[in-house]
């Protein structure tokens, strides 16, 4: 039992390292989202990633990989984070859209996708997510139909919510309901759609944190051409599970915050810090922290030896979010009634706990609720039955509805 | 990275396991549960012995296996699971880990092989009474090399050879080793919360006492003692957790209510998640502990505090919701549950209880942070 690389994994970091060092800096990392400036030049940072075999490491050599292991992609992804580069903004496009176009797409749209995307040329996003399907992914409303033209094109009308990055996005993968007269799950199809089509509208939305990563996306009779269909007609659910598998998958390399900038904070109120049931929380905190960090060493081990990861890694965003939630608002009400300032010039650790208390309602929600992510431990990995469903058996088109 | 128990290691967890499982079912917790007369269970203690498990950390020069740290934490893990009802942690844990860490050549040389060879049971006495020991507590005096003192509750102190007691001379806190079959000592038994396991009060007059370590080093070394043990009562307490868990998925597989298995409706399957949440957080952290341990890092004091407030905290949850989920039949003396409730309590209280182990992490923390 170890911490150390493997003498290949050390090579392999060591390499990552000096690559890193040489190229990194001269970036002037981390650019500034509201320069015009920042689209340009994060994406040169990207083409000079894919030109060094650092874009896309675990793709085949065939598509621009390196045929590598998840293993290679989580030192790259640990050795990168320092730098604070925009390869986030890619990620979306390469983490999940990318792999389900590489899996079902024919041979002509893989070649002319596939390149450009890894070298930042062109971003994609995924149109999953509805104002009537959150958790419930499956229950698509946005509609595609053949066109009566006997052209064989499709015309799709709907609307997609929470989806990131779509400002700066050229094209997207999109799930849409072909079949309404059969079930919920069967009745899907996938086709990629390009951003700039006039039928597409993107809106911000105004978070409650207050800044607007996300967008609301209306799309008002896209015609899309039948080569545009990822999968076939109706097999869409099945398709988005290879995307959202691909999600599963990423194992991040970034650390989040935790005790130690609440212990920062902590310097501005020392009587706080002798505070008995301050104290055995900010133990608690520590605790969580500790075993996310150690629950994720246990995966990567696993990654190392060519294993699969066991189930524990499910626990990871759960444990997380509960323990951000109650140390940012421990970090407020430490403060007293200067808490309630979140100018980060007059804040204690630059008004850090008052932005995370604001957020954290929403990581709560992303990427799966709390619920939804109990749902999955409960049943994929204790086995317990799955709910029951009402929608099993209906035509989508008679399933009741709300708002 | 390569933060795993090794191949070796596992199979030993396994053939651990079924060991137990032949040897250590719950019928036979229950013969020492239901009978007064019966301690500890002496034939699984016997056979535990002939096992090598009491000398695996036990360096083979006296009389142990040689093995590591690491094979000591996979089969305490088993043995939370069991429930083995043996004084398992008193003599390996605390006795064999102090003599190891703190023992002249003479004391190793009497005290291991003998541990190894299952000759002695171990205790270590520190409590005197309510509260958190420290030094205001220690009421034992050792004066000349003879001991006098109470010491309450004892865990094994009515079936050990061997204890290991807090007491003070010329003021200065130390650890002594005391013969409890010697002159000096008698032994009351206590009842206690988990009946599975042995609680005496024992009493010494003028009983001969052997210092273990320097002048005035008690509590430095006690602290040790306990981050060592700590680490592997945390093993104990995962596996007993995990154990919990296990029942409460079976039964709520099979119980109907309202027309469907239980384990369909949402509020088991959070509260199962959550308690496998807190199981796999106690784990990761134990898993650091014995890293710490193994290798005897200086983080071993922040790493072994981590591990048994999680795995604290992680018995509790699963050994009270474990008896939720099952409902009235939960409830009752016949059903397991207890047993695991017990046990949750007994691993909690034995090196001192959570909430001193938060304040020591916090402490340590602060110390870190301020360098």
């Amino acid at each position: 039992m170890d911490f150390k690389d493997t003498p290949e994994e050390a090579a392999y970091r060591a390499q990552v390292r000096d690559w890193l060092t040489a190229n990194a800096p001269k970036h002037g990392f981390p650019l500034d989202t509201s320069k015009p400036d920042y689209m340009p030049r994060a994406k040169v940072w990207q083409a000079e990633k894919a030109a060094a075999g650092y874009a896309c490491i675990t793709w085949p050599k065939d598509w621009g990989g390196q045929g590598g292991t998840p293993v290679q992609n989580v030192i790259y992804a640990e050795e990168e984070g320092p730098y604070q580069t925009p390869s986030a903004l890619f990620s979306i496009g390469l983490g999940m859209c990318l792999p389900t176009v590489m899996t079902v797409a024919d041979e002509a749209t893989k070649t002319r996708f596939v390149g450009p995307a890894m070298r930042g040329e062109e971003i994609w996003c995924q149109l999953f997510s509805e104002p009537s399907g959150g958790s419930d992914v499956a229950a698509v409303r946005t509609r595609a139909v053949r066109s009566d033209d006997g052209s064989g094109d499709w015309i799709i009308n709907g609307q997609k919510v929470w989806t990131t990055g779509a400002q700066f996005s050229d094209y997207g993968i999109i799930i849409t309901r072909t079949d309404p007269d059969v079930p919920k799950h069967k009745g899907m199809t996938m086709f990629w759609v390009d951003m700039r089509d006039p039928g597409v509208e993107v809106r911000p939305i105004h978070q409650m944190s207050g800044g607007s990563k996300f967008n609301e996306v209306f799309i008002t009779d896209v015609r899309v051409k039948d080569s545009q269909r990822l999968g076939a007609v109706g097999d869409g659910w099945k398709v988005s599970l290879v995307t959202l598998m691909n999600e599963r998958l990423s194992v991040s390399g970034v650390r989040p915050p935790g005790w130690p900038a609440f212990l920062d904070a902590a310097r501005a109120t020392p009587e706080a810090m002798q505070d008995r049931a301050l104290r055995e929380k900010l133990a608690d905190w520590y605790v969580q922290a500790e075993g996310l960090r150690h629950t994720r060493n246990r995966t990567m081990t696993a990654l190392s030896k060519g294993e699969t990861p066991g189930p524990e890694s499910s626990i990871g965003k759960i444990v997380l979010t509960d323990y951000l939630h109650d140390l940012s608002s421990e970090a407020v009400d430490m403060l007293d009634q200067y808490g309630i300032i979140d100018d980060p010039a007059l804040s204690p650790a630059n008004a850090a706990p008052q932005a995370m208390w604001v957020g954290n309602p929403g990581l709560r929600l992303a990427g799966g609720t709390d619920e939804i992510l109990r749902n999955i431990i409960a049943e994929r990995v204790l086995g317990l039955p799955g709910d029951i469903r009402v929608d099993k058996d209906v035509a989508f088109k008679d399933m009741p509805r709300g708002r | 990275m390569n933060f795993d128990f090794s191949d070796d290691q596992k199979f030993l967890k396994a053939e651990a396991r079924k060991f137990l499982e032949a040897n250590s079912p719950t019928t036979r917790v229950r013969t020492v549960l239901n009978d007064d007369a019966t301690p500890h269970d002496a034939a699984l203690w016997k056979a535990v012995g002939e096992q090598g498990w009491l000398g695996a950390a036990i360096p083979e020069a006296y009389g142990g296996l040689g093995l590591g740290h690491l094979e000591l934490c996979v089969i305490a893990e088993e043995l939370g699971r069991s429930l083995a009802p043996i004084p398992f942690a008193s003599t390996v844990y605390f006795l064999a880990e102090s003599v190891m860490l703190a023992g002249d050549e003479a004391q190793k040389a009497d005290i291991l092989p003998r541990i190894a060879a299952g000759e002695v049971i171990g205790a270590l006495a520190t409590s005197e009474g309510p509260g958190v020991v420290g030094p205001a507590t220690v009421g034992a005096t050792v004066s000349g090399g003879w001991l006098s003192g109470v010491k309450l509750p004892v865990t094994d102190g009515g079936i050990a050879d061997l204890a290991l007691v807090l007491a003070k001379e010329n003021g200065q806190a130390g650890l002594y080793l005391v013969d409890l079959n010697g002159a000096g000592v008698s032994r009351e038994t206590l009842t206690t919360l988990d009946p599975t396991r042995d609680a005496a009060k024992l009493t010494f007059k003028d009983a001969p006492a052997q210092r273990l370590g320097a002048a005035g080093e008690g509590f430095p070394l006690l602290e040790q003692v306990l981050d060592r043990a700590a680490v592997l009562l945390a093993f104990e307490q995962c596996g007993g957790a995990d154990r919990a868990l296990e029942m409460a998925r079976d039964y709520a597989l099979e119980r109907y209510a309202f027309g469907r298995v239980i384990g369909s409706y949402q509020a088991i399957k959070h509260k199962l998640a959550d308690m496998y949440i807190k199981n796999q957080v106690a784990r990761s952290n134990a898993y650091y502990g014995a890293w710490a341990l193994n290798t005897s890092a200086p983080e071993l004091p922040v790493a072994a505090s981590a591990a048994r407030i999680a795995a604290c905290e992680a018995y509790w949850y699963a050994a009270k919701e474990n008896i939720e989920t099952h409902g009235g039949i939960g409830f009752t003396w016949e059903m397991d549950c207890h047993l695991y409730y017990r046990r949750s309590r007994q691993l909690a209280l034995v090196a001192g209880a959570p909430r001193v182990w938060k304040e020591r992490l916090v402490s340590h923390l602060e110390r870190r942070n301020a360098a």
